[in-house]
C-alpha cells in the first residue's frame, strides 16, 4: 500500500481492549468533560487526573511515551492560547527578555490549565484510537445514536480515505513522469504550474463523484434504503456497566462540586 | 422451459444521448451459466445494471416472474446479486464482516440467520475467518472473492458478475475460476475474458455495439475465430 497512514490500532488483550466500545467512547466523552469541570489552577486535581490517564495507559499495555509520541500532532492547536499569559489583565510576574512582554499570574494559571486539559483530552483519544478499532469506533457511534447519516459519511471516509489518497498519488505519480526537462530548458510558468495543480483537484473530485455514484448503485443494489440498519457486534457486561458508571459518577460529582 | 430472466426488446439509452442498449431480448433458464462478452463499451455493464433495475431502459425485464418496476425493486433485488467490476465499489462498509452481512440485513433476516449466511458465503470463496479485516488492507483477488460473498450471503436466484477477472494475476484469477465452477446458482458474467468463458460458462451471449449478436453454445462460439475476430473479441 503505497499510502502510509498507519492505523493507530494495537492488538491486545487488556481489560480496555475487550470492553465495548461504545463505553469506551462514552468513557472518554464523559472523562473531556470532567477535565473541565477541574478548576482552574486546582495543580492537585490535574496531578490525580494525569496519575489517572497514565494508570489507564498502563492497564491497556500501551506505552506512556507511544501515546506521547502519537499526541504530539494536536500540538499546533495549544498554539492559539499562547497569548492568553500575555492579554489576560492580573498581576505582572516577569517579563519576556528581548521582547519584554508582561507575564501575568492569572493567564499563566489559565494557559498551564489549558494546557493541562487539552493534553489529558488528546492521550485518552488516542488511547481510544489505540485500543479499539476504527470500525468498531463508528459502530459504536451509531450505536450511541449520533445521526446515521453523519455516521455513515465517517464510515465512508474511513473507507474510502486510502482508495482516494491512492488515486491522487497516482495521478501525481503520471503527472511527474511527464514533467520531463531538457538541460537548459525553461521551466514552465508558476501560473501554469498552478492550473495544472488546479485541474488535477479537479479531476480528482470528478472521479470522486463518479465512484460515490457507483458506490450508491452498489448499496442500492443490495436493498440499501436510507434506514440504518446494525448488528449487535458487542453485548453489555458487568464491566461495561462498572466503567461506564464509574465515569459517569466523575462527571456528576464534579458538577455537584462546582455548582455547589 | 421456465425462465428466470426474460428481458423483451430492452433499449437504453445515457443521459447525454449515447445509445448502450438496442433491442436486447434475452431468456435465461435456471441453474444456467452465461457469459456475456463483448469488447470494451459493447455495454455488458449497461445490461447488468438493468437486471435490477438501477438503470431503466424501455423495454420489459422479467426475474423470477416478476417484472422489475419501481414496486418490484425490493424482491428484484434480492433476487439479482449483482457484482460490480471494481470491489472498491462493491465493498463500502468498514469491515468485511460488515459488507457481507449488509445485503442479509437489509432483506429483514434475524441476526442469528444473518451471522450464519456471512459465515457460509465467505466460506463457499474461501474467505473464512477474514471477517474482521479491512477492505483496504486486501489484495484485489482476495477483494474480488469477498465481493462475491457479499451477494451469496443473499441467496439470490441469479448471480450477475461484472468483469470478475480482470485485472487478476495468474493465481487469484485460477483460484475465482474454481470459485465460480463450484457455485450452483444461475450465474451470469459480463467478461471480455474468453478462457473464463470457456472453462466456466456453457452457454455464451456475445454482445457488440449494444446488440445481440450471437448466443449458443460456448463451444461453438468460441470455435468460429472469424466471427471472434470480427466483433473483437481476439
Ligand atoms: N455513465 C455513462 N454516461 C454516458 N455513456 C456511458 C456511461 N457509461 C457507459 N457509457 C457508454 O455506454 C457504452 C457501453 O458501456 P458499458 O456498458 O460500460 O460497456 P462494457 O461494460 O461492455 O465495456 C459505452 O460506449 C460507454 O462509453
Ligand atoms: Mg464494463
Amino acid at each position: 500500500m503505497p499510502l502510509q497512514v498507519p492505523d493507530n490500532y494495537q492488538e491486545g488483550t487488556s481489560t480496555i481492549h475487550g470492553l465495548d466500545p461504545r463505553v469506551k467512547v462514552a468513557a472518554v466523552v464523559m472523562f473531556v468533560l470532567s477535565v473541565n469541570l477541574i478548576p482552574e489552577g486546582d495543580w492537585f486535581m490535574f496531578l490525580l487526573f494525569w496519575i489517572g490517564v497514565w494508570g489507564l495507559i498502563r492497564v491497556a499495555g500501551v506505552g506512556v511515551f507511544e501515546v506521547l509520541k502519537r499526541s504530539v500532532v494536536a500540538l499546533p492547536f495549544v498554539l492559539a492560547a499562547i497569548v492568553i499569559p500575555f492579554t489576560l489583565p492580573g498581576r505582572p510576574l516577569f517579563a519576556l527578555p528581548l521582547v519584554g512582554w508582561e507575564v501575568t499570574e492569572p493567564g499563566l494559571i489559565r494557559f498551564l490549565t489549558i494546557l493541562l486539559r487539552f493534553g489529558m483530552a488528546v492521550q485518552m483519544a488516542v488511547l481510544l484510537t489505540r485500543v479499539t478499532r476504527f470500525p468498531d469506533i463508528i459502530w459504536a457511534l451509531r450505536g450511541l445514536r449520533l445521526p446515521p447519516s453523519l455516521v455513515t459519511v465517517i464510515g465512508l471516509m474511513y473507507r474510502y480515505f486510502f482508495v482516494i489518497g491512492d488515486e491522487a498519488l497516482r495521478m501525481r505519480r503520471a503527472r511527474s513522469a511527464r514533467s520531463a526537462s531538457l538541460p537548459g530548458g525553461r521551466r514552465p510558468s508558476a501560473l501554469w504550474q498552478t492550473k495544472v495543480v488546479g485541474l488535477m483537484v479537479g479531476s480528482l473530485f470528478l472521479r470522486a463523484l463518479g465512484r460515490s455514484e457507483r458506490i450508491h448503485a452498489a448499496m442500492l443494489s443490495r436493498g440499501y434504503d436510507g434506514s440504518p440498519r446494525l448488528l449487535s457486534s458487542f453485548r453489555m457486561g458487568f464491566v461495561d456497566w462498572l466503567v461506564l458508571g464509574f465515569f459517569g459518577m466523575l462527571v456528576l460529582t464534579l458538577l455537584v462540586w462546582r455548582l455547589g | 422451459m421456465s425462465c428466470l430472466l426474460t428481458i423483451t426488446d430492452l433499449s437504453y439509452a445515457y443521459p447525454d444521448g449515447h445509445s448502450a442498449l438496442k433491442e436486447i431480448s434475452l431468456h435465461i433458464g435456471p441453474g444456467e451459466k452465461v457469459g456475456l462478452v463483448g469488447s470494451n463499451g459493447a455495454g455488458k455493464s449497461t445490461l447488468l445494471l438493468h437486471l435490477n433495475g438501477i438503470l431503466q431502459g424501455s423495454g420489459e425485464i422479467e426475474v423470477d416472474g416478476n417484472l422489475v418496476v419501481p414496486e418490484n425493486l425490493g424482491s428484484i433485488r434480492s433476487a439479482v446479486g449483482l457484482v460490480f467490476q471494481d470491489p472498491d465499489d462493491q465493498l463500502f462498509s468498514p469491515t468485511v464482516f460488515e459488507d457481507v452481512a449488509f445485503g442479509p440485513l437489509y432483506m429483514g433476516l434475524p441476526e442469528e440467520e444473518v451471522r450464519r449466511r456471512v459465515a457460509a458465503a465467505l466460506e463457499s470463496v474461501g474467505m473464512e475467518g477474514r471477517s474482521r479485516r479491512v477492505p483496504h488492507r486486501m489484495s484485489l483477488g482476495e477483494k474480488k472473492l469477498v465481493s462475491i460473498a457479499t451477494v451469496l450471503a443473499m441467496k439470490p436466484r441469479m448471480l450477475a458478475l461484472d468483469e470478475p477477472t480482470a485485472a487478476l494475476d495468474a493465481r487469484s484469477r485460477r483460484r475465482l475460476t474454481r470459485v465460480l465452477q463450484q457455485l450452483e446458482e444461475t450465474i451470469v458474467v459480463a467478461t471480455h475474458d474468453l478462457s473464463l468463458v470457456s472453462e466456466v460458462l456453457e452457454r455464451t451471449v456475445v454482445l457488440d455495439d449494444g446488440r445481440i449478436v450471437a448466443d449458443g453454445p460456448t463451444r461453438s462460439i468460441l470455435s468460429d475465430s472469424q466471427f471472434l475476430r470480427d466483433h473483437g473479441l481476439v
